[in-house]
């Protein structure tokens, strides 16, 4: 039997929005995913504990406040100083479009912001998760 | 009786529609029925359902005149960046014709951490002003007159310290605390529920609230202690009918809480204020706010006894809708925001924010916050919205979905009282998880097109990135800690450690009110987190349990 593909869905930072956040996890275990949702206030160093530990496939981050350009590419290299190379990072919530570049030079793969449907995060980790 | 040929006419009707549908198929999927007539508002009775503005049991309004004596108050959320930064928007709100004050706090300000913190990092000026020390308050009212402005601010957690600087900074003005005006949001229950900056467990959040009843009822008697939050539980998710529901039952929650503290009802329920949020229906909106003062004249006259009139009275504020701005196409929500200040307007709120345009992007700039502000101020001198007293007050359609409504949020009142009341709502999770569920809803609809949302699912353009986007300048946090540093040093620190274990004695003493010595501790420079931090060794930190 195939495994099925395990998500760490992350709120980091202080940001207790998580409407998109609760949806998206929602979403994805109903699309057949192992979910498993941190809840709010996440530092990058349990972030990547809770990866390593629940031995995650994918880390979908949401962030409303504005600290993306910080805190997601911290949570990058410390899963990749963790040697989980194979960890795909996606990221979302309200993040300006000139953001994004530098998102993904950090290692992000895909940033998705509002009015994604949840149907495009599912396709988009199904066909990069390795 | 005359109900009688409106039934048979009913028929004949609904045999049209047979017709009429059969060639034009209507919508699907639609909330209301197709038609209101008086069949749907039978036992309706004028005296005992609406009564008159200014009269239980409000449905009409708070006010017997509403707008005809004086516009709500316009209101524009606003804060970013430093103290410096936010007093210069502030004093151009005001100039621009604002009316009152509206603080958004960063949030390491409202979790209670002081810009050094490193859980702070990224964090510091992102979305409201930094405020770690009265020095920060001090610059941010600078030259405005705190004995002529009306003030909210959005601070819950730390309510009570934001609540002291802003005392200690008046008096500076030279203003005393009997003559401030203005509101702390201060409702917790909601963070726990719905927006998630809580700091304390909920025995010693209600304590705080309580004492800050009890203390603003003797020395700052016009401050609205607490603004009971539907807004962020609509921002989560709800229904129209959840936001009223959830936030009327942490009303309860809270008038019990200082009941049981000793507070006779009658000297704090006149102080207690709500904020709702504005939606695109509007005419559901409309009923939604007039149900809601229906509600809650019943929960204070009937449930709690009160005897004021004042007391019976839901007091509101109100922001459109910030969930249903669109990054795409961001000139639509203009159209958006337009349309809830109308509903807001019509359903008759006492006060205003109406969001920008560019706000599912970053925060405002000047441009689009003003136009925001204008929206209200044609809304309230060219639309005739304000000119007439609840001007939908017995349309069959709004008086049908004001009962529905009301209906409704009694249903989750008791279901919420047979689990204990809000706050074990809360703990067990019953509240998130039925807010949660609507919110999967709303986006299984949007994913199906059952509900469209123009430019996202509908009617969407190639779109050009937008440009001139409000950016918080990343050199923000560098400042904040050199200007902490500097307070630290120069600060008299003898008297600061004198107070803040002056906090921790009381903090251990329920019995003790501890806002005055809150006042003492911020008018010496101690930081807010430095007070928090002691609030947090003797009371704890909530930790929320989450269930998908």
């Amino acid at each position: 039997m195939e495994k099925r593909i395990r998500v760490l869905v992350a709120k980091p930072g202080l940001d207790g929005h998580d409407r998109g956040a609760k949806v998206v996890a929602r979403a994805l275990r109903d699309a057949g995913f192992e979910v498993i949702y941190t809840g709010l206030r996440q530092t990058p160093e349990q972030i990547t504990e809770a990866a390593l530990q629940e031995d995650v496939n994918v880390i979908a981050m949401s962030l409303l406040s504005g600290a993306h350009n910080t805190l997601f590419p911290k949570v990058v290299k410390m899963i990749r100083d963790k040697g989980m190379n194979d960890v795909l990072i996606i990221g979302g919530g309200v993040i300006p479009d000139a953001d994004i570049p530098g998102l993904k030079e950090a290692g992000v793969s895909a940033v998705f912001t509002p009015g994604t449907p949840t149907g495009s995060i599912i396709e988009f980790i199904k066909t990069n998760v390795k | 009786m005359a109900n009688e040929s409106l039934k048979a006419k009913m028929a004949d009707y609904t045999a049209k529609v047979e017709k009429a549908a059969a060639k034009n198929p209507e919508r699907q999927n639609l909330a209301h029925n197709r038609l209101y007539t008086p069949l749907d508002i039978e036992g309706f009775d004028y005296e005992r359902d609406l009564g008159f503005p200014g009269e239980y049991p409000f449905t009409r309004g708070v006010q017997p005149t509403m707008y005809r004596g004086r516009f709500w108050t316009m209101r524009m959320y606003a804060g970013f960046s430093t103290a410096e930064e936010s007093n210069k928007r502030y004093r151009y709100l005001l100039e621009s014709g604002g009316t009152g004050l509206s603080c958004a706090f960063d949030l390491p300000t409202q979790i209670g951490y002081d810009s050094d913190d490193a859980i702070a990092e990224g964090e510091i000026g992102k979305v409201g002003v930094a405020i770690d020390t009265l020095k920060d308050m001090e610059i941010l009212f600078d030259q405005i007159d705190l004995g002529k402005v009306s003030t909210s601010m959005t601070i819950n957690a730390p309510a009570a310290v934001l609540l002291a600087m802003y005392i200690a900074v008046a008096e500076k003005q030279g203003v005393p605390a009997d003559k401030l005006n203005g509101t702390i949001q201060n409702d917790i229950l909601k963070e726990y529920a719905a927006r998630g900056t809580y700091i304390f467990p909920p025995k010693p959040s209600m304590r705080l609230i309580t004492n800050i009843f009890e203390y603003c009822s003797k020395h700052v008697p016009q401050w609205n202690t607490i603004s009971i939050s539907g807004y962020h539980i609509r921002e989560a998710g709800s229904t129209a009918s959840q936001e009223i529901a959830f936030t009327i039952a942490d009303g309860i929650a809270y008038v019990d809480a200082a009941i049981k503290a000793g507070l006779n009802v009658d000297d704090f329920a006149g102080r207690l204020s709500f904020f709702w949020n504005a939606h695109n229906n509007v005419l559901e909106e409309v009923a939604k706010f007039r149900a809601s003062r229906r509600v809650w004249a019943k929960v204070m006259k009937e449930r709690f006894g009160a005897q004021s009139p004042k007391s019976w009275m839901l007091r509101v504020h109100t922001q459109t809708a910030g969930s249903m701005l669109t990054a795409q196409q961001p000139d639509n929500n203009i159209v958006r925001v337009a349309l809830q200040t109308a509903a807001a307007v019509m359903g008759g709120t006492q006060s205003l924010h109406t969001n920008s345009k560019d706000e599912a992007l970053a925060l405002p700039t000047e441009d689009s916050v003003r136009i925001a502000l204008r929206t209200q101020q044609i809304v309230a001198y060219e639309s005739g919205l304000a000119d007439v007293v609840d001007p939908l007050g017995g349309s069959y359609y709004v008086e049908a979905l004001t009962d529905k409504i009301e209906k409704e949020c009694w249903d989750y009142i008791k279901k919420i009282d047979d689990l204990g009341g809000a706050v074990e709502a809360i703990e067990k999770g019953y509240i998130q998880k039925e807010i949660q569920e609507s919110a999967y809803r709303w986006q299984m609809d949007v994913e199906s097109k059952q509900r469209i949302i123009v430019g996202v699912n509908q009617f969407q353009i190639k779109e050009k990135t937008p440009e001139g986007l409000l950016r918080v300048d990343a050199a923000v946090g560098e400042f904040q800690k050199n200007k902490l540093a500097k307070v630290k040093a120069e600060r008299d620190n003898a008297a600061v450690k004198a107070k803040l274990a002056a906090l921790e004695e009381a903090c251990k003493d329920e019995s003790k009110n501890l806002m005055p010595v809150i006042v003492d501790a911020v008018k010496v420079y101690a930081s807010l987190g430095e007070i928090c931090g002691v609030m947090r060794k003797v009371f704890g930190e909530y930790e929320a349990h989450v269930s998908l």
